[in-house]
């Protein structure tokens, strides 16, 4: 029942926030057999679900890969989570409440949770994860936000108190890291020994599912947590089965082998499962992806420190040509680097529409034309601008996006080449030394706007993330001010202004964000996409008694 | 006899060191570092575990030196563990891998070898005959073939629309309930696709080599003798020619050895197979060095001891060879 309800508003969000319903037809489930007649929400059944890659281990703070955040993500649990509009929730804390002055943020846990091993759950727990964290002997690879708190305190079993030097937007998002059990770690992370400790193959965490086995290069398979503390979830077990094999696991989808796959092509999508027969096995979903793809120029380049060339580029290339060619539709335009859907996110920024004229009077105003008559624009000494799109081998979309970007600077007087390189390579001997003219990547976003790191000056070394070598003082205010607020509706001002400075000053061309685009065996009721996807609400998925396929469990 | 295997025993130990610190030196010299991957590009990362990690991996020191500890570990069978965050011994994630690829490789050898004695002796006997040029025919279209290619079509007519065989994986996710019985069946069920498709891709090699070999054997005059002794064909070629015919592919198949742990990235992936040939792939594409090299010295041992083996039973095989019996020859 509670999962209807959630379903209902999650349909208005779809088709009133986003905008979505007339650019495909049937973006989300058709709902033909949607009815109560499938009975109510059951225990019981085996979810399937095709994993492209293997988990790198079993302690999801020290792992950065998708698939191990997601098993971690059911095995473990938070002090917080995101709801389905991207909005921190309660998770394993209550409630927590910030001081006046940011700087003082008190955590009050549920009383009520117990590690899978019957431990109970407390403070100390949080304070020993934090000081795990923070070791330097932990190899943890998202340690930052950690790094920035001054002392963590626990003043009772259920409360805890983060104190912090200066305020910073990202606290409570920090704090939905995967809780560790310090009854059972604390002499390894001392060691600095977590990888080899038996929880990395022998996990206990706090979370709805329970580890049963891992075969590496095969299977996970977790089993449902009947104490978790939001209550049992309906689905009895889930088996992650590694398929390496983008092709396979399309294949074993047709078969009915597996009941969920994160993300189908763009032409599986749109093409190969628009059959009455998958239809009606699976529901397919739309919704934007986190991570958006851009073409970003170097900056330390004389021809692209000049603001007229870079909006040039922006009028020359045509953003919808490249989703629908790419993506066969199935994005959407990016004007910025804040999710579509988010609370910080604004659309009303300048854009640069397709216009190869426009694009020309730019260049010429910044002293490039065509002086000899060969197509080409050369500057005042007759050089000709010339570059080279780079970008990784192995990705077919940046690939057609630097070939529809190439052909759009020809008509325009640019002459590109293309230049595909292996991924260490790539990253190693062009992006982080900044020797590229033009490349074609992709970046991801998070909860929070927050992204000082990509966008800040003092971010520009070569380990560092500002990899475009941009700017501005007026982002840098913006930015520190922005991260120095716990206050929202403060904090939407700065990241519109951000929004608005970087659609104009182009230091990249945001392309698009990608839809991405799982499946759901139809037989699993009450999944429903939202901004922050399908899995929000993955523990009220269920299967009627009467459609459940897997005895076992 | 025994004094050469033991001296070219001996003389493969500095071949095998001498392996491993090319290997070591190319791994390393492959741009971007086991790093590069476990702090990824993401904009919040922090460089400073990168730093630990150098360290915690000796990754920091001259590459010499950093040889010099692998190799004083690995006289001693100690690989180290895994630089992925499952930090695993190497010789666990290769042990956990081995028995799937070795035994699917010796399946598929057994086949291919049972399968392309015949075509190529009968290919031989009969050569530009009809059936000569079917097999050829068959066989050269069994190479040519790309076997992910194959291994798909194959997997949607009998998986998707047949519906008679299990597209991936080794063993269906009720497995543990099935009796004895339609455990066995369904483990071979698994099996059936992937061997197929690798069988077919191997016969040409063999096919042809045999042939080639069966139709030298066939001009000689010791052929030529037995016939005139007027011994029936079948016994012509039988005892005398293919007896003759078969003592290069003796070699062949003791070379084909450390190939039997390689194991096929491609067949491995389109079938789900967690097997060597995906480990060492993954492995090299991480830059996980310990799992690499460990992979490495395998590989490179089997090869070395294959070379051994092919040479011994070449001399066990055909009387005319025979070791330290230089003074024979004066």
């Amino acid at each position: 029942m509670r999962s209807g309800r959630a379903r209902v508003r999650a349909l208005l969000v779809w088709a009133g926030g986003l905008g979505l319903a007339a650019a495909c037809n049937g973006p989300i489930d058709s709902g033909l057999d949607e009815s109560a007649a499938a009975g109510p929400p059951a225990y019981g059944d085996t979810f399937i679900e095709a994993s492209i890659g293997d988990i790198g281990g079993l302690i999801p703070t020290l792992t950065s890969d998708q698939s191990s955040y997601e098993v971690g993500g059911l095995i473990y649990d938070g002090l917080v989570k995101t709801d389905k509009d991207l909005n921190l929730a309660p998770a394993m804390a209550q409630s927590w409440t910030y001081s006046r002055d940011c700087l003082d943020l008190t955590f009050k846990l549920r009383q009520d949770i117990k590690w899978h091993d019957g431990y109970p759950f407390t403070s100390a727990d949080v304070v020993f994860t934090y000081q795990a964290m923070i070791n330097p002997k932990t190899p943890a690879p998202f340690k930052e936000g950690f790094l920035l708190v001054k002392s963590v305190d626990a003043p009772d079993a259920y409360t805890v108190r983060v104190h912090y030097d200066k305020p910073y937007a990202r606290a409570v998002e920090t704090w939905g890291t995967s809780m560790l059990p310090k009854h059972l770690l604390q002499s390894f992370a001392d060691a600095g020994t977590l990888r080899e400790s038996p929880q990395n193959s022998q996990p206990v965490g706090t979370g709805p599912y329970r580890f049963q086995e891992w075969k590496p290069g095969e299977k996970v398979v977790l089993v449902a947590n009947p104490d978790f503390y939001e209550g049992r979830p309906y689905l009895s077990r889930i088996v992650y089965r590694v398929i390496p094999s983008q092709a396979t696991i399309f294949l074993e989808l047709k078969a009915n082998g597996v009941d969920y796959v994160s993300t189908l092509t763009g032409i599986q999508y749109a093409r190969q499962t628009e059959y009455p027969a998958f239809r009606k096995a699976y529901h397919k979903f739309r919704y934007p992806a986190s991570d958006y793809t851009f073409l970003g120029f170097n900056l330390k380049d004389p021809r692209f420190a000049d603001r007229r060339v870079r909006q040039a580029f922006a009028h020359a290339i045509n953003k919808q040509e490249l989703i629908d060619g790419v993506r066969l539709g199935l994005a959407r335009e990016a004007t910025g680097p804040v999710r579509p859907g988010t609370w910080a996110y604004t659309d009303k920024v300048t854009r640069f529409a397709y216009d190869p004229e426009k694009a020309k009077a730019l260049l010429a105003e910044a002293g490039w034309k065509d002086r000899d008559g060969d197509g080409v624009v050369e500057d005042r000494s007759g050089k000709p601008f010339t570059l080279t799109i780079r970008t990784n081998q192995g990705n077919d979309e940046r690939k057609k996006i630097a070939e529809i970007v190439q052909q759009r600077l020809k008509e325009v007087g640019i002459q590109a080449d293309i230049q595909l390189i292996e991924w260490a390579a790539f990253i190693k001997e062009f992006v982080k030394p900044r020797r590229f003219e033009v490349v074609v990547l992709g970046l991801g976003t998070g909860i929070d706007p927050d992204q000082f790191v990509v966008w800040h000056s003092s971010q520009r070394g070569p380990d560092q993330m500002n990899r475009t070598g941009y700017d501005n003082p007026e982002v840098d205010r913006l930015l520190e001010a922005g991260r120095m607020s716990c206050v929202q509706s403060e904090r939407v001002g700065y990241y519109h202004r951000i929004q608005e400075i970087l659609a104009e000053d182009l230091p990249m061309i945001f392309l698009y964000y990608r839809d991405a685009l799982p499946v759901v065996a139809s037989r699993v009721r009450g999944v429903s996409a939202t901004p922050s996807g399908i899995m929000y609400n993955f523990n009220e998925w269920y299967v009627p008694k009467s459609q459940q396929r897997y005895t076992s469990g | 006899m025994a004094l050469f295997a033991l001296r070219r025993l001996l003389l493969s130990i500095p071949l095998l060191v001498g392996i491993t610190f090319v290997s070591y030196m190319v791994i390393s010299l492959a741009p971007g570092g086991p790093l590069d991957f476990l702090t990824p590009e993401d904009p919040n990362a922090s460089p400073e575990v990168k730093e630990r990690l150098v360290k915690e991996f000796g990754l920091d020191r001259p590459i010499h030196v950093q040889y010099w500890q692998w190799l004083r570990r690995a006289v001693r069978l100690d690989f180290g563990r895994s630089f992925l965050p499952d930090g695993r011994p190497v010789l666990t994630k290769i042990g956990e891998r081995l028995p799937v690829t070795l035994f699917l490789n010796l399946i598929e050898l057994a086949i291919i070898v049972g399968l392309a004695v015949p075509i190529g002796v009968l290919s031989a006997t009969r050569q530009y005959s009809l059936y000569d040029k079917i097999t050829t025919v068959f066989v050269f279209v069994g190479f040519a073939t790309p076997d992910f290619w194959l291994a798909l079509l194959l997997m949607i007519l009998f998986g998707v629309q047949l519906g008679w065989l299990p597209i991936s994986g080794l063993r269906s996710l009720n497995w543990e309930y099935l009796s004895f019985w339609q455990q066995q069946w369904d483990f071979f069920a698994h099996l059936i696709l992937p061997i197929v498709v690798a069988t077919f891709g191997g016969l040409a090699g063999f096919s042809r080599y045999m042939r080639q070999s069966m139709l030298e054997v066939v001009r000689q005059d010791y052929v030529q003798t037995a016939r005139a002794k007027g011994l029936s064909e079948r016994v012509v070629i039988s005892k005398h020619a293919l007896r003759n015919a078969l003592l290069p592919v003796v070699t062949i198949l003791a070379l084909a050895l450390p190939g039997l742990i390689g194991g096929s990235v491609i067949i491995e992936s389109i079938f789900a197979i967690p097997g060597m040939g995906q480990l060492m792939v993954q492995s090299v594409f991480s830059r996980d060095y310990p799992v690499v090299m460990g992979n490495l010295v395998i590989v490179a041992s089997l090869t070395l001891v294959a070379n051994l083996v092919a040479d011994i039973t070449y001399g066990l095989v055909d009387p005319r060879i025979r070791f330290g019996g230089r003074r024979g020859r004066r």
